[in-house]
């Protein structure tokens, strides 16, 4: 069973990596996966920038551009932006609790499956007749109109991967309430790991909503029912109001583990304790709860009326309050620090103005009346791209560059790490601050050219040549990768050597089992804790003993490949010229349903590594 | 309550004290079943016997939630200890649950 | 502890569902899905208060012209009681009495099985008699959505807790199946706090007007 540090062939490992159940691995799953939908999802966005660089341009068509328009937006959050944050709470989390795995390692890994899947079928539009073209939000008079298969694609491809990212919040929840090392109080808890369980309380309450909301989509446009047709008595708002009720929870999903990585790093390189540790903890459970009460501002101008848009207005501004605790939380935990400026740190102090001024935007917008003037121009635009990539796109640079030692065991280079930094925030501003006054001059959103002569030229072209710096860093930071990997210098436990949180207790990357020895903690930043006290090791908690471990197994993506399969069966079977199609259902639900059967009849009961197998291993474990 | 419990020294005795508290509990379960019952014929009677709706509305609604109450405190355990960060998460649930129903009876454009 | 370790009345645990770490996550795990679900079904609901009674023309079937009371209340009935007897099975388990849990189990699905054969009767029936169909009216829509949505948890449950059944019948109850056994009836009950709420809300309160 130790076949950990066996040298394996490549096929070994593609097959290690396609049935593994370890966090640590599934992370490296989400961070390439991501990666890859990061990169295609800036390549829309590029030809975005590219069409809207001069006036009148045709580099796309009109038609072509909404569906790069669509799948920039679909793949940036639900393929690029979601996993590269589980990506950081795989890898993390277990790790900061103390835990030897998460509390479902087998669901961990269907989860992955299913957004994997999702995130390939939507994709394979591009090849199977024309992507979506409704746009990120699909609103259902226009979806239902929409020509060919896109957005079908759209459904199904979100469909799978929404019941992926559900189950990795139900997952995250059960591992953070029931796998706490001794002595791992709540109130203990790194921040990080605290953002993951309010995002996992998120994710578990707003995706039904986003799964309802497919369902009655699907329904309308596969198998002829009436939610959103208004002729047969339907009603269209109701597939705005589900997706927002999804979608504005969504926002904080993305950027609470954003504010996680931030806080573990600001603690880190200023060298002192949190400031306001449990107001940031009060904070995080308040941005959540308002998450959920503020959907409707997205709909002010549906004409909802004055009160239900007064409501949400005023419930929207509240929620600056918690945002501005954290704010002035982070700048006091720098304020009389020892501050070292390594690159994680930088994105984490360019942060904090880049995304004050979406905040402040964000507030713009939330007044009613106002918004009716933003509402569905490059305001609108350049205010969430601003707490989007400032804020989430920030945060996930600065968290893979600061987490990187921990999940691969090698440091990525600082130089070029810093010109990835510069080059991304000069890129960043110049691309979307100009958009503010482009919107505020009238330029509305989704529109695929403009006229000249109109005052749009300059501000689209600074903006065009902004994306061009955030595409070169983005170059250097793969170029930085591939070089560090080939090098690949080993470092140790501790590699920042500021590490404050009980993953830097353990090598890098820890070993499968994580932690030999549970430690145990004796305050909030547990490492700091014993090396305050002159240790260089966390205290067991536990005498060293047999550990349980889970097997690998196949089947979650087999089960998640059997959607995939029928989802193509579903998409084409509105189409009266294709008779395979419901063979190709059937075959691809008997796939799932199989593997799910084999899952619950084949008892799994895992596998121990023993005491003695652990007392070996001097040199990997932890010496707790 | 008793689901706490774990064996004591004694095997038999405590047995033979977890048998009587399992059929104390599954005696009150079948009162409550029969309570569900009770309020289930209420409802069906109170539309059957054609009241005015505003009576009826509010009463079959009143008798469903606690009808569901029962279920979960009774049935499902969640009187038992430990049932704290369930109850949390399940209200939760509830509670955008219901602000979603109220949005739908609310503000969809009539 | 081996997982599939015998025991006897006196060594079985008390909570024996809880009694392996695997199996607090898979409890603690599965009330957190049917929190999920809760927010699921309210949406369903949502939906079809949202559109009940919006049909395309006057000659369409309304709410007050297809529901039927006794035959709502023997499907009701049906569920209600299959809740108690999943009930009397969870406190079989408690005491080690496997024999006795699965034939209460068996009475559960069948229970189940008849409360679907009902359902798929009334649909037909108001499919032929009121021309009342999924594609008819966005009310025909959200009213089979949301009890079609209901009736498929009802499936899923009858062929979960029949493999459970068939799958252990030759072992007996351990503390890897208990809490198997465990997390099925709560999902059993929890179809049925939905279904209070569908024969209230749906039924009842579209009889009433």
């Amino acid at each position: 069973m130790s076949t950990y540090a066996k040298k394996q062939g490549f096929g070994a490992t593609l097959w290690d990596y396609l049935t593994t159940v370890d966090h640590k691995k599934i992370a490296i799953l989400y961070l390439i996966a991501g990666g890859v939908f990061f990169v295609l999802g800036g390549l829309e966005a590029m030809f975005i920038r590219i069409q809207l660089a001069i006036p009148n341009n045709d580099f796309v068509s009109a038609g072509f551009y909404n569906e790069i328009l669509t799948m920039h937006g679909t793949t940036m959050i639900f393929l690029a932006a979601m996993p590269l944050v589980f990506a950081m709470m795989n890898a993390v989390v277990p790790l900061q609790i103390g835990a030897r795995d998460v509390a479902f390692p087998f669901l961990n890994s269907l989860g992955f499956w299913l957004f994997f899947f999702g995130g390939l079928f939507l994709n394979l539009s591009w090849f199977m007749g024309g992507a979506p073209d409704a746009g990120w939000t699909s609103y259902a008079s226009l979806s239902l109109h929409s020509p060919g298969h896109g957005v079908d694609f759209y459904i199904l491809g979100l469909q799978i991967s929404g019941l992926g990212t559900l189950i990795a919040g139900i997952n995250f929840l059960a591992t953070i309430i029931n796998m706490r090392t001794p002595g791992m109080t709540y109130m203990r808890m790194p921040l990080f790991t605290w953002s993951t369980f309010v995002v996992s309380a998120l994710i578990l309450f707003a995706f039904p909503p986003l799964t309802v909301g497919l369902v009655l989509l699907m329904f309308d446009r596969m198998f002829g029912s009436n939610f959103f047709d208004v002729a047969a008595g339907g009603n269209t708002i109701i597939w705005e109001h589900l997706f927002w009720i999804f979608g504005h929870p969504e926002v904080y999903i993305l950027i609470l583990p954003a504010f996680g990585i931030f806080s573990e790093i600001l603690a880190t390189f200023s060298r002192k304790r949190l400031f306001g540790y449990s107001s940031m903890v009060f904070a995080t459970v308040l941005i959540g709860f308002l998450g959920f009460m503020v959907w409707a501002h997205h709909m002010f101008t549906v004409g909802l009326g004055p009160i239900a848009n007064a409501i949400f207005a005023v419930a929207t501004m509240a929620i600056a309050v918690p945002t501005g605790i954290k704010i002035f939380n982070w700048l006091l935990t720098m304020w009389g620090g020892s501050v070292k400026f390594t690159v994680p740190m930088l994105y984490a102090v360019a942060f904090i103005p880049s995304f004050t001024m979406g905040g402040v935007t964000g507030i713009m917008n939330a007044v009613a009346p106002a918004d009716y003037i933003f509402h569905d121009t490059y305001f609108v635009v350049a205010h969430f791209h601003y707490v989007i990539v400032g804020g989430v796109v920030f945060g996930l640079l600065a968290g893979v560059t600061f987490y990187w030692p921990k999940m691969f065991g090698t440091m990525l280079n600082e130089t070029l790490g810093k010109i990835s930094f510069w080059t991304f925030l000069i890129g960043f501003h110049l691309t979307f601050f100009i958009q503010h006054f482009l919107g505020l001059m009238g330029m509305p959103r989704r529109i695929f050219t403009f006229l000249d002569n109109q005052g749009l030229n300059t501000g689209n072209m600074i903006s065009t040549v902004g994306a061009f710096f955030m595409a070169f860093a983005v170059i250097v930071l793969v170029i930085n990768i591939i070089i560090t990997s080939v090098k690949n210098v080993k470092v140790g436990n501790d590699p920042w050597g500021d590490g404050r949180t009980l993953e830097w207790a353990i090598s890098s990357p820890p070993p499968y089992y994580n932690f030999k020895q549970l430690p145990l903690v004796r305050g909030l930043d547990a490492y700091w804790v014993e090396k305050m006290d002159g240790k260089t090791e966390m205290t067991p908690a536990e005498p060293l003993g047999d550990i349980h471990m889970p097997n690998s197994s196949i089947l979650p993506l087999t089960t998640s490949l059997g959607l995939f399969v029928a989802a193509f069966g579903a998409l084409y079977n509105m189409d009266d010229d294709k008779t395979w199609t419901v063979p190709v259902i059937i075959i691809g639900l008997l796939i799932t349903l199989g593997s799910m059967l084999i899952r619950s009849i084949k008892d799994d009961h895992g596998y121990h590594i023993h005491k003695e197998e652990l007392t070996d291993d001097h040199d990997k474990g932890v010496k707790a | 309550m008793v689901n706490e419990r774990l064996n004591s020294a004694n095997p038999s005795f405590d047995l033979k004290y977890r048998r009587k508290k399992n059929a104390e509990e599954m005696k009150h379960q079948v009162i409550t079943f029969a309570m569900m019952i009770f309020f289930t014929l209420i409802a069906f009677a109170a539309v059957g016997f054609d009241f005015s709706k505003w009576f009826i509305k509010p009463v079959i609604l009143l008798l469903a939630v606690v009808q569901v109450i029962f279920q979960l405190y009774y049935f499902m355990h969640m009187k038992h200890k430990g049932h704290n960060t369930i109850a949390l998460f399940l209200f939760s649930g509830l509670a955008v649950g219901l602000l979603t129903v109220l949005t739908f009876l609310t503000i969809v454009w009539w | 502890m081996q997982m599939d370790q015998k025991f006897t009345d006196t060594t079985w645990p008390a909570a024996p569902e809880k009694a392996t770490l695997e199996g607090k996550n898979k409890y603690l795990g599965f009330w957190l899905f049917l929190g999920g679900e809760t927010v699921l079904f309210a949406s369903l609901f949502a939906t079809y208060l949202a559109l009940k009674d919006k049909v395309p023309n006057a000659d369409a079937a309304l709410a007050k012209d297809i529901f039927d009371l006794p035959l709502t209340f023997v499907a009701t009935m049906l569920l209600l009681t299959s809740s108690l007897t999943s009930v009397y099975a969870m406190y079989h388990m408690k005491n080690h009495d496997f024999k006795r849990m699965q034939a209460w189990l068996v009475v559960t699905v069948l229970l189940g099985a008849g409360f679907l054969g009902l359902e798929i009767y009334e649909f037909n029936h108001y499919v032929h008699e009121f021309h009342h169909t999924f594609t008819s009216s966005a009310f025909g829509s959200a009213f089979y959505t949301l009890v079609g949505f209901h009736g498929a948890h009802v499936a899923f449950g009858l062929l979960w807790i029949t493999s459970l059944m068939l799958r252990n019948a030759g072992r007996g109850l351990n503390l890897y199946n208990a809490p198997k056994f465990y997390v099925a009836s709560l999902y059993w009950h929890f179809i049925d706090v939905v279904w209070v709420f569908i024969f209230t809300v749906v039924y009842l309160m579209g009889m009433v007007g």
